[in-house]
């Protein structure tokens, strides 16, 4: 990149040159290893050239080379902040290749959990996005509930984060009926508490209203021609979610609101997260409460296996489970594409079968992808401390955005 | 066939087909609905046109994806496919073609600004190059990387490792070392499909069918 002398906006008269600088790779703000090449007039942003990938790991070839079910720890790792929203797209996808019917509880736990996971990843994101811009608190307060959910996932799964936890056909096991009425304790008394507080320090903030109100303004139009998903697009006054619009498990059950932006700036999306975090709780409790009891994975012995008493009975049993943790199952050719609303934005998987145990062809579609990509034309003419508060407001994760 | 899955329910695909294919029917290859999806196959010089007019006279405003595959077998062993979505009318559709390494796609970043990084992702690991895209840098590989991961033919484990060097104070290329062999567990069923020929068996004259015995 070379250096051009033109005449500057920004000193009358003088000329001076533009410059460039680095920000990143590593980089506290940049929330993962994102570099970005920025051109700058003075303080002022010309020019952004984000360079990603540097935490490409081929998880799609990596797939190609596993089992369905070998594949499926490998989508934990693609956003770490919010793993079980991964699995989810991943399993749906199996599923609607083998046309394979889900049982009425796994699907509420599916939904629970990812519901949980939303408010786990919007934790994240909230305290992250506050830090950024100046604030030390509120990040310390929301990790706490961070904490709490990370807790609730190792109880389930016994993993705090790469749970592993839905399966093609319902999920791994079922939840003790504590961990239920916990949740729906937490739900009630700690979250509205402490997420409240935090929350009372930053959204009428003059500090923060300063650094985030009218910060990278995107209209409707250039929401929907760049691709935005999820809280991105519904701050550009968009009522659009996938929950609602293309129900997957239970949603289309459950009653809650979309919130929306009206500005499309990155004080509206910030607020959207808020918002969908009580929305979350909502849809959380309702689950709770309708929750049946039945089976928790597909009684279909060719997907799930058996359980481990049946196991110890019948040789039947004992044949599906050494055949499906050795060869697994297979899936009928074809190629679906499903994509689900992760806290993100819609995260996609494009699965190609050719018939045999293995994925022929997996794509992952990461949310990052079309909203870093407008990161150069959302901060251009901005400050070079705003790129920052766009950057949080993106809700970007390297290992979704490289995979 | 009865929907029995919990997948993500779109708008009906009926009538879908028919009224698309009516209007890109010169372009048109093969229109397919399959799983719960319509997918159309359309000439490759022809593909731009095509998700234009879904795009201007369809309410497909939305295009979600391309994703690269790669099947060696076939004369033009690559496949562009394109994810788009309707938020009117709520609904998806994926439209495809065939590439081969010297025969360019026509970009669509003239109709989708965030085209050029999807296209830049499949260029950088299929080698499938793209017409008219001004920006087709590599994306994910490495700065300096050779040759197209994703492709079938390519191993798993790459060409290159990279490790710091102490004597040189900086991170040194070489080429992959393995300790121990790759290794490939195929679990395919024997008992499905595995045709063992006893050495000599191949002389004898097929056995008519319903004479072998497992």
């Amino acid at each position: 990149m070379s250096m051009t002398r033109e005449e500057s906006l920004t000193t009358t008269g003088e000329v001076i040159s533009n410059y460039t600088i680095n920000f990143g790779p590593q980089h506290p703000a940049a929330h993962g290893v994102l570099r970005m090449v920025m051109e700058l007039d003075g303080e002022v942003i010309e020019r952004i050239d984000p360079h990603v990938g540097l935490l490409h790991r081929g998880t799609e070839k990596l797939i190609e080379q596993k089992t369905y079910l070998q594949a499926l720890p490998y989508f934990d790792r693609l956003d770490y902040c919010s793993p079980l929203a991964m699995e989810h797209s991943y399993v749906l996808a199996i599923e609607k290749l083998l046309n394979l019917e889900v049982p009425i509880r796994a699907q509420y736990l599916r939904v629970l959990f990812a519901e949980l996971t939303r408010i786990c990843n919007h934790m994240l994101n909230i305290g992250a996005h506050v830090m950024d811009v100046g604030a030390m608190t509120p990040n310390l307060w929301v990790f706490e509930l961070r904490e709490d959910c990370l807790n609730f996932f190792e109880r389930a799964s016994g993993a705090r984060m790469h749970s592993a936890w839905f399966r093609p056909g319902g999920v791994h096991q079922d939840v003790p009926e504590k961990l239920l009425v916990d949740i729906g304790d937490w739900l009630d008394n700690r979250l509205p508490e402490l997420f409240g507080d935090a929350m009372s320090l930053v959204v009428d903030n003059r500090i923060f209203k300063q650094r985030n109100v009218d910060i990278a303004i995107v209209s409707r139009d250039d929401a929907i021609a760049w691709g935005f998903s999820g809280p991105m697009i519904r701050a550009a006054g968009i009522p659009w979610d996938l929950r609602k619009s293309q129900p997957y498990d239970v949603y289309d059950r459950m009653e809650f609101d979309i919130p929306v932006g009206t500005n499309s700036d990155c004080y509206d999306r910030f607020m959207v997260r808020v918002k969908e975090v009580y929305e979350s709780a909502k849809i959380i409790k309702q689950c709770l409460r309708d929750m049946p009891q039945g089976p928790i994975a597909s009684t279909d012995g060719k997907v799930s296996p058996p359980k481990r008493g049946e196991m110890k009975q019948s040789m039947e049993s004992l044949i599906h489970h050494f055949k499906l943790y050795t060869e697994g199952f297979h899936v009928p050719a074809g190629e679906v594409y499903v994509a689900t609303e992760s806290p993100k934005g819609e995260f996609g998987v494009y699965l190609v079968s050719d018939g045999t145990n293995k994925p022929y062809r997996c794509k992952i579609r990461p949310t990052a992808f079309s909203h870093l990509q407008a990161m150069d034309f959302m901060s251009r003419g901005h400050m070079l401390p705003d790129a920052t508060a766009i950057l949080g407001a993106i809700d970007v994760v390297f290992g979704e955005c490289d995979r | 066939m009865a929907v029995l899955h919990s997948a993500p329910k779109f708008a009906s695909n009926e009538g879908v087909i028919d009224a698309i294919s009516e209007t890109i029917s010169v372009w048109l290859i093969e229109a397919i609905e399959a799983h719960g999806e319509v997918i159309f196959r359309v000439a490759r010089d022809d593909v731009a046109r095509v998700l234009q007019t879904l795009r201007d006279d369809h309410q497909y405003q939305q295009l979600m994806e391309i994703a690269g595959a790669d099947y060696p077998s076939r004369p033009e062993r690559f496949e562009v496919v394109y994810m788009l979505q309707s938020l009117t009318k709520n609904h998806r559709v994926m439209v495809k073609c065939s590439a081969s390494e010297d025969t360019p796609v026509p970009t669509v970043t003239t109709l989708w600004p965030n085209a050029g990084w999807l296209e830049r992702e499949v260029f950088d690991m299929y080698g499938v190059t793209f017409a008219g895209n001004a920006d087709l840098r590599r994306i994910l590989t490495d700065y300096g990387f050779e040759g197209h991961p994703f492709r079938k033919d390519f191993p798993m484990t790459g060409y290159t490792e990279l490790r710091y060097s102490e004597e040189e104070k900086r991170v040194v290329y070489e080429p992959v070392e393995l300790a121990q062999e790759m290794r490939s567990f195929d679990f395919l069923s024997p008992w499905e499909g595995a045709q063992y020929v006893l050495p000599g068996d191949e002389k004898a004259p097929a056995k008519p069918e319903g004479d072998a015995k497992k």
